[in-house]
């Protein structure tokens, strides 16, 4: 039986690993690549990492770094962060990720999906959706340039413009949740994931392993992605890199 | 010595580390002409069918790699779309695969899948060994399984070549052998501990 993954996010500020709040005020919570070699003991599902400077910088994204991340990953690798050509991703794959990520540059030109599908295929194009609530009405909107720059469209449109184009995955950023703690944004996942059939994983929000036990106990099939929750521990938020115990996942995902 | 054929597919060196942690003598072979001092070859693959075979046949590996498998009989295992190559054609594109396995390659059928996500097929999944119980599965958790990411799957042709299935809107076969020729749709340099045992058996058949 398929399961659900649970999947640790790491945001790269500065060639260090940050955490956000509400995606401000990164606090330093340690060195990629010994991240990486903890949540290999660890054996986590999968692990995303994004570059939270390249696009907002406009630079590149760092080959050196995401040909060393590959190398030490022992899980599948989702990397993002500057993509903004079919060269970049396919250099990405060609590095050892099994996915790339792309935001800004896909919802800036939607065929880069297209074009990129093509080249690494479908299964390894993932779509970040950065999504706050705005307004007086508090109407969900993709943001992009880490939720500085709004662009009026709908996350559940450009969803599924994104399914339609290729994209293998979403993954769904919910800015208001970021770093909060207090639990994912079921309503914002519930209006994407009705839209769309292609493989989709939550990120915001998550603050224990409640939170992640509501997610898959409703969504039954999801990729549940914490940023804060994996990289700190305790009410002070002190930096302790942990993931669920073989018996805590057995749990958490409902299955043996 | 095993040889992990090296055509571009990024997830080579992730094999590579496992060997190496292994303390398993391994070589990443690049030129044709060295293809033959390995004692077994890994076709690794992340990728597009199409694209995975023309950058064999131009680099001269194909002809070389038929050589050794048909003729020589050297082992091979290809993983994902390595895997998917050793069929003969595939839905995803045009281009004629190995043949060594009798079957093609189909995209999964979306209208089985009772429930979302449906394609890719993403994340991990337990397998299935048949009753052929080959000992590349030695001490291998089978509910734990391992890491799929794909959309298409293999059709063998003969029963008898499948060595395991997956549930995913009906059964599929997730790992093949016909004599000295294996394939292994998920990736097992990414999946932990049993994808670590699965490359010690493949080393020590």
């Amino acid at each position: 039986m398929l399961r659900s993954r649970i999947t640790p996010c790491l945001l790269v500020h500065n060639k260090g690993l940050v955490k956000t709040v509400q995606f401000q005020d990164g606090k330093y919570v340690g060195d990629p690549i010994n991240a990486v070699k903890i949540f290999n003991e660890k054996c986590v599902d999968e692990l995303m990492v994004l570059d939270i400077d390249a696009t907002v910088n406009g630079s590149e994204p760092d080959f050196n770094l995401i040909k060393n991340l590959a190398a030490e990953c022992r899980m599948p690798f989702c990397y993002g962060g500057g993509v903004t050509s079919v060269d970049h991703a396919r250099k990405i794959i060609s590095l050892g990720a099994e996915k790339v990520a792309i935001s800004a540059a896909a919802i800036h030109n939607p065929f880069l999906i297209r074009d990129i599908a093509t080249t690494v295929g479908v299964q390894s194009v993932v779509v970040v959706l950065d999504v706050k609530k705005r307004g007086i009405f508090r109407k969900y909107e993709l943001m992009t340039h880490n939720g500085k720059r709004a662009t009026s469209l709908s996350p559940v449109d450009f969803a599924k413009k994104a399914e339609d184009l290729g994209a293998g995955e979403i993954v769904i950023n919910s800015i208001d949740n970021d770093g909060m703690m207090q639990g994912y944004d079921i309503k914002l996942i519930n209006d994407i994931r009705d839209s769309v059939s292609i493989p989709i994983t939550a990120l915001g929000g998550a603050g224990n392993h409640a939170d992640i036990k509501d997610l898959i106990t409703k969504f039954k099939v999801i990729g549940a992605a914490a940023g804060s929750l994996f990289v700190f521990k305790g009410i002070y938020k002190a930096v302790l890199i942990n993931y669920p115990s073989v018996e805590e996942k057995t749990s958490l995902l409902g299955i043996y | 010595m095993i040889g992990l054929i090296n055509y571009g597919s990024g997830n080579i060196h992730a094999i590579a580390n496992i060997y190496k942690r292994l303390d398993i003598e391994h070589e990443l072979l690049t030129d044709p002409l060295t293809f033959k001092k390995a004692d077994k070859l890994i076709l690794p693959g992340v990728g597009a069918f199409d694209e995975t075979m023309n950058l064999l046949t131009n680099s001269g590996m194909k002809d070389a790699l038929n050589e050794l498998v048909l003729v020589k009989k050297v082992p091979i295992m290809g993983v994902c779309v390595g895997m998917q190559i050793l069929g003969e054609s595939s839905e995803e594109g045009d281009v004629k695969g190995f043949g060594w396995i009798k079957g093609i390659v189909k995209k999964f059928d979306a209208s089985r899948l009772t429930h979302k996500p449906h394609l890719p097929h993403l994340g991990w999944n337990s397998i299935h060994p048949t009753e052929r119980q080959h000992h590349i599965f030695n001490h291998v958790d089978f509910d734990m399984g391992y890491y799929f990411l794909h959309s298409y799957y293999f059709q063998c042709s003969n029963d008898q070549d499948v060595l395991s299935y997956t549930n995913y809107g009906g059964e599929f076969a997730s790992s093949i052998n016909h004599e000295n020729v294996f394939g292994m749709q998920f990736h097992p340099e990414k999946s932990h501990q049993n994808g670590i045992q699965l490359f010690k058996n493949y080393a020590n058949l």
